[in-house]
């Protein structure tokens, strides 16, 4: 738990995240019945690079609370779409721009970048330009074939 | 053997369609002409703004901002530099943070007026479109003189503003807000007690104020559920908690009461923008800003109330860079869209028109 700019942020483990969600929605101190938002963050440096981070709110008390996990690139994080409908599309957002796989996720498919794309844009090893539009279909073909050159 | 076929049809609307506002993609799985399920596709209007803005300085992405919801560029402004703000602990001037204010609301009222165009004309109400584009002719013609700029402002810095107004402008401002105000009846004549209107609107598209909150709504959506939430109330920022202004809701959650509020909204944005033209204080219009703007480690989420609903930003920084580490966006329109499916389900084709419209989204902010 820590404190910095007025804002309140809970770190927990993955196992504990939807007991702990449960809970801060259901308690009546708490009440955090709207989630604002599901995003992620890559600490690429970091064993375990991402961190998912859920912005949740009150609509009883006005107050707010983050909530985030981490997790490693390839290990999937329990869905929180039960408890919150809202994180629906935030969470598939997730998934199509660091590729987070969410468990228990009802349609987990790309929702902003074309169902074929290969990669996922937001990671901070992924590049921000790409060769052009021919080569396109694979930027990460585009990204070894570089590494090699260099 | 039946005579004709019972089978459902599966019909594309959009990416091109009239009436998406935009972009936007709705695949319709229809029983006769009543929605049986539907899939919304987006994406088709993606820049990677996110991805962009991590590769850029903090005053460069004040500019980028600008495109997000390219019909309020303002409040987009507005809650990334009240962002950074928090991120780094300035305070801004009390005069800078009034004219903010007004800046906002002209900006609701010009997007409101958009908005009730084009969804009314949707919905085949063409003299209201003119009538709102009419008046919103103004409020850009305000924002030029205030900063040059119609569409893309730019019109707010880190720590402050970055011009003061010119002279002259609040008097503009106050005739502004006395002809508009002569100006809401005539929508509302050719509206509110309007039956074909009415029929079109009333009880299409319901939720219900638990199912909103759940879906995560927000702005008027929410509001006309019957939810008194407004960010402007609730977490006042800018100079909103020394004005006086109220929160109007609805009592059903459908298409007609949507409108009702957004309406009355226009009235309630007048009041606020006469109290802060009335109480403009004298002072600097910018804070104490380093001139190189690099916030300490750490990570904050801001949201303020767009003319959409709740715009939020996370931005997270690693102290050691002049570009942020995550900067992140909480779309309202985004969110919002997300409860299309549930809002169409059972209603007619001609019914999704209004409820897209309804839901008053801006693909530029829903794609990024």
């Amino acid at each position: 738990m820590s404190f910095w700019v007025g804002d309140w942020t809970l770190i927990t483990s993955r196992e504990r995240l939807i007991e702990l969600a449960r809970r801060l929605r259901d308690d009546r101190d708490t009440a955090f019945d709207f989630c604002s938002d599901v995003t992620a963050v890559d600490w690429l440096a970091r064993a375990e690079r991402f961190d998912v981070v859920y912005c949740l709110y009150s609509t009883r008390h006005r107050h707010r609370v983050r909530l985030k996990v981490r997790a490693a690139d390839g290990v999937s994080v329990p869905s929180v779409t039960a408890l919150w409908p809202a994180a629906n599309w935030l969470e598939r957002e997730v998934f199509d721009l660091f590729g987070v796989r969410f468990d228990g996720h009802p349609d987990l498919r790309r929702i902003l970048m074309p169902d074929e794309w290969q990669g996922h844009p937001q990671r901070k090893d992924y590049p921000l330009e790409g060769p052009g539009e021919l080569l396109m279909e694979n930027p990460l073909d585009w990204l070894k074939l570089r590494n090699e050159i260099e | 053997m039946a005579l004709f076929d019972t089978d459902e049809l599966v019909l594309n609307m959009g990416p091109q369609h009239p009436s998406t506002h935009g972009v936007l993609r709705v695949v319709l799985r229809l029983d006769g002409e009543r929605v049986v399920g539907s899939d919304v596709v987006i994406g088709y209007l993606h820049r990677g703004i996110e991805k962009l803005c991590e590769h850029r300085d903090y005053l460069q992405i004040v500019l980028l901002t600008d495109r997000m919801d390219y019909v309020s560029a303002a409040t987009s402004n507005l809650g990334y530099c009240e962002t950074v703000e928090k991120l780094m602990q300035i305070e801004v001037p009390p005069r800078a943070r009034y004219i903010r204010t007004i800046l906002a609301e002209l900006q609701r009222i010009a997007s409101h007026n958009l908005w009730l165009g084009t969804h009314a004309m949707d919905i085949g109400a063409m003299t209201v479109f003119l009538y709102n584009f009419r008046e919103r002719e103004l409020v850009l013609d305000l924002f030029e003189d205030y900063c040059g700029a119609r569409l893309t402002y730019n019109a707010v810095r880190i720590g402050g503003l970055p011009l003061d107004i010119p002279a002259g402008w609040d008097q503009k401002v106050r005739a502004y807000c006395d002809l508009f105000e002569s100006k809401i009846p005539e929508y509302e004549e050719l509206l509110t007690h309007n039956r074909i209107w009415k029929e079109r609107t009333q009880k299409i598209g319901v939720i219900s104020a638990e199912d909103a909150i759940a879906l995560g709504l927000s702005g008027p959506l929410l509001r006309g559920s019957g939810v008194p939430r407004d960010v402007r109330k609730d977490e006042p920022y800018a100079a909103y908690a020394d004005f006086d202004f109220d929160v109007p809701i609805g009592t059903l959650g459908d298409t007609y009461d949507r409108y009702l509020v957004r309406v009355e909204e226009f009235r309630q944005s007048l009041r606020i923008i006469r109290q802060a033209i009335d109480g403009l204080p004298e002072g600097p219009i910018l804070g104490k800003v380093p001139r190189l703007i690099k916030p300490p480690a750490g990570e904050t989420y801001h949201a303020i109330e767009s003319p959409k609903g709740e715009i939020g930003f996370f931005i997270a920084s690693d102290g050691k860079s002049i570009t942020p580490y995550r900067f992140r966006v909480r779309p309202p329109s985004f969110c919002n869209l997300q409860a299309l499916p549930r809002l169409i389900k059972g209603h007619l084709v001609a019914d999704v028109v209004a409820l897209i419209g309804s839901i008053d989204i801006v693909v530029g902010e829903v794609d990024r």
